[in-house]
């Protein structure tokens, strides 16, 4: 009989298909996992609707949920529950170290915040930089750029 | 709310994804380009989640409506149907229907029923981001004339996009007097142009997968 720990630690091993350095647990975007007669129910909340990768995270899931011999039932949360500050400290390390400035906490949405908070560089340190645009490869990210260390960077939307 | 209303929400940001993305590749500049291609990914995902939504009352699913109405049963608004414009309309649209759409979440964010509030809460997030970048525009393009032309020619479309009720607000927010609305009755040539072409794959292998 498969349990509860046992699901977190296989979905723990599922990258998120854009960002790969980071796992959905540590994305905090699956918000419960409950198991009833050998079904394992996972609620699950996109980062945004947009999101191109979300077809390929549910299938994820369901395919480690099958190799733990359980039947996955992925449900798909379309409300506002998660949060870029669900995620974890040590998935906000990951991001940082692979080139990616971590999200600012919820409420810094508009652009004055956007532009007056201090974002790191992730590759120098430095916080000269600056939004170069709102907008990113994918929705939930956009582009900066460090004066110090003259390297563009990408930096997780905050939601 | 009922399911033809959030039909409209729907396809709106269904219709308007696919014209905001016809500037991928051809915008004035690659950062707009990205951005244009961005917003039309997320609108096409708003619009993907309220059909997901409609369609658990109506008994289909997202795809079917999106891509399997008849032309006639599209509930999309004059304004998002228009294609191929200049940048100026471009950005009056972007700017009209997005300052519009922030009216229309701001009251789905207090229906009774908990699934639409919820992803109109969701989506109201998301947008945010969509809104800055058209106020961006709107500010470095109203000095000149070209694109006070292009608002002035689309705000009765955007005054169509929203219920009558809520159109006072939208006045007021981008500081225009009200004039009569273009109203949701039947489609241009446009739109039916464009539904060809978004189901092409769908029409000629029915049931692909891939």
């Amino acid at each position: 009989m498969v349990t509860e720990a046992q699901v977190w630690d296989a979905l723990a091993e599922i990258p998120d298909p854009e960002i790969p350095v980071i796992s959905l647990v540590d994305l905090g975007v699956i918000r419960d996992v409950a198991i009833e007669n050998g079904n394992v129910r996972i609620e699950f909340t996109p980062t945004f609707l947009g999101c191109p990768a979300l077809e390929v995270m549910r299938d994820a899931m369901a395919n480690k949920i099958r190799d733990l011999g359980a039947e996955p039932d992925v449900q798909v949360l379309l409300d506002d529950s998660w949060s870029t500050d669900k995620i974890t400290a040590a998935g906000r390390e990951k991001l940082r170290v692979s080139g990616f400035a971590p999200p600012a906490p919820r409420g810094a949405t508009d652009l004055v915040q956007l532009n007056r908070a201090v974002f790191r560089c992730p590759y120098c340190g430095s916080t000269d930089t600056r939004l170069e645009n709102i907008f990113g490869p994918t929705p939930c990210r956009s582009l900066r750029y460090c004066a110090a260390c003259r390297q563009p960077f990408e930096q997780f939307k905050t939601i | 709310m009922n399911a033809q209303e959030l039909l409209q929400i729907a396809d709106d940001e269904l219709i308007l994804g696919w014209r905001d993305s016809e500037w991928t590749g051809i915008a004035p500049s690659l950062e707009e380009d990205v951005a244009f291609s961005s917003i039309a990914q997320n609108e096409i995902g708003h619009a993907r989640a309220l059909y997901e939504l409609v369609s658990r009352e109506l008994g289909t699913d997202a795809d079917s409506l999106a891509f399997d109405r008849h032309p006639s049963e599209y509930r999309c608004a004059a304004l998002v149907e228009q294609r191929r414009m200049d940048w100026a309309h471009a950005i009056a649209r972007h700017f009209l229907y997005e300052t519009a759409d922030e009216i229309r979440l701001a009251a789905l964010k207090q229906s009774d029923d908990g699934a639409v509030a919820g992803l109109a809460a969701k989506m109201d997030r998301e947008e945010v981001y969509h809104r800055l970048h058209a106020r961006m525009w709107n500010d470095r393009l109203q000095a000149e004339p070209r694109y006070e032309d292009a608002l002035v020619e689309l705000w009765p479309y955007a005054l169509g996009v929203l219920a009558p009720n809520q159109r006072t607000a939208l006045a007021k927010r981008v500081g225009r007097e009200e004039v009569d609305a273009i109203e949701r009755n039947g489609h241009s040539d446009e739109l039916l142009e464009l539904r060809e072409e978004m189901t092409m794959v769908r029409r000629s292998v029915p049931g692909a997968t891939w």
